[in-house]
């Protein structure tokens, strides 16, 4: 018996911090090629819920599925340390802080995982930095350090040392909470050519505007339950659950 | 009697043995103190007990007692047990460790300081925490020590002065010959303190051009 499973397949996920239970029995599927937002009031349990997918924050119980194999599953603590080393290497995360290397150049924070972890040479791995690089448009910092880049250009070099991994998953934390507002745009432009390039994603955000136009589907959550989820022009325009209403209400406040 | 410099020149060459055999055990001491200090913290952060424990009460024992009585200890007392260490090494590794342990304590509070990002961001790429550890956590921590370190190395600088007393032929020890043929202990004395501190100003120098090359990547 075959059955179709998801690309990517939460199942059942609940996280609890002792008394406190931030994920309530979540189930998530998304098909490949699929852009995702999950948008929501803060500690509503969203960045648990994308951090569970590359067990960053691993799960109380439940299941987490990538392209047919179980991220999450009960090994031996050195041989589960190799599975999630093997499975994070297909999964790109960009952070909200960026947390690209401050002691290493744009180049260097782009090669050192491939260097590492797929034995690639240093000719090979000057090639795929300044592929990268070219792709999120700041070819000319090669050799700057992070700490010499505006915020937008950290994200997109964060975005880019991701990307040389050749993931399979893209997951957003927040891309671009952290941003000056003049520097949100550029950060989104890099993320819908990766919309238009066909990446898969899980997209935590603010920005219902960007979550509307780029994303396939809408998850709201709400303390950690998915309260309401659909297309994009039914959770922003006619949402059905009172609390995704309160949500965008104030949120469109807070907006102007 | 006076002050008579006249008698130094005699003992040049025993001098520059001296400055030699200084300067050698200081290298090498500050060698192994600043690797020691850094496997001495992953240890004492990251290791299980039954190894990190042990480590504690090694800890307490190059912290707690003159590092005159550890030389001591290390070059006559291990001959009891089969270990028989030429002086060099005895002072070496003495020195070494005795500094070591102090480096390790600056090293675990900076690990500590390196924001949680890095590992997390390290992780996610697929590294392992040992990988993580050596390519992104130690050297961002080791970076923000540096100046303490270098606080640390110069006082074994002048700290490995005691190693004359198990028999190094460093710079101490160097006068202390001159003198005893000459019975001029003040000309040999300020003639390698002057030494020592000129050693002192080259170690600063090498130092703060450390500091400088990793400020310019930050």
């Amino acid at each position: 018996m075959t059955h179709h499973r998801p690309f990517v397949d939460i199942r059942h996920a609940q996280k609890c911090y002792g008394e406190l239970e931030v994920l309530k029995d979540i189930s998530l599927q998304v098909e490949q090629k699929q852009i995702v937002a999950i948008i929501g009031p803060s500690g509503s349990g969203k960045s648990t819920l994308l951090r569970a997918i590359n067990d960053l924050d691993p799960l109380t119980s439940g299941e987490v599925w990538l392209d047919g194999v179980q991220v999450n599953k009960l090994l031996p603590h050195t041989q589960y340390e190799k599975h999630i080393n093997q499975i994070r290497q297909q999964i790109g995360m960009v952070f909200q802080h960026f947390n690209l290397f401050p002691h290493l150049t744009v180049r260097e924070n782009i090669t050192l995982a491939p260097k590492l972890l797929k034995g690639i040479s240093d000719d090979e791995a000057n090639v795929l930095a300044e592929q990268q690089l070219e792709h999120v448009g700041l070819i000319d910092r090669i050799d700057y350090h992070p700490s010499q880049l505006s915020g937008g250009q950290k994200q997109r070099v964060a975005i880019a040392r991701a990307l040389a991994m050749k993931p399979k998953l893209m997951l957003f934390d927040e891309a671009t909470s952290a941003l000056d507002p003049e520097l949100v745009e550029e950060v989104n432009q890099v993320m819908k050519m990766l919309a238009e390039e066909a990446m898969t994603m899980i997209i935590v955000t603010h920005e219902m505007g960007f979550a509307e136009s780029v994303c396939d589907r809408v998850l709201f959550m709400d303390g950690g339950v998915v309260v309401e989820e659909g297309a994009p022009e039914v959770i922003f325009r006619n949402p059905t659950q009172e609390r995704t209403k309160n949500f965008l209400r104030k949120h469109l406040e807070g907006v102007k | 009697m006076g002050l008579d410099f006249s008698v130094v020149p005699g003992f040049f060459d025993v001098i520059l043995q001296g400055v030699f055999w200084t300067i050698a055990i200081t290298v090498s001491a500050a060698v192994l103190s600043f690797f020691g200090g850094i496997f001495f913290a992953v240890i004492a952060l990251y290791a299980p007990r039954a190894i990190s424990w042990p480590m504690k009460g090694f800890e307490w024992l190059f912290m707690g007692t003159p590092l005159l009585l550890q030389l001591f200890l290390i070059y006559f007392g291990l001959i009891q047990i089969g270990i028989d260490l030429p002086a060099f090494v005895a002072g070496f590794v003495g020195l070494g460790l005795h500094f070591a342990v102090y480096n390790s304590e600056l090293i675990q509070t900076a690990i500590l300081a390196v924001d949680k990002g890095q590992m997390e961001a390290a992780r996610t790429l697929g590294l392992s925490r040992g990988q993580a550890l050596r390519h992104i956590v130690i050297p961002q921590a080791v970076r923000d020590v540096i100046p303490p370190i270098g606080n640390n190395m110069i006082a074994l600088l002048k700290d490995s002065a005691l190693v004359s007393v198990i028999g190094v032929s460093e710079l101490t020890l160097s006068a202390q010959l001159a003198i005893g043929r000459t019975y001029r202990p003040f000309e040999f004395y300020a003639v390698v303190a002057v030494c020592y501190y000129i050693i002192n100003l080259g170690m600063e120098a090498v130092l703060r051009r450390l500091e400088r090359r990793v400020q310019a990547s930050r």
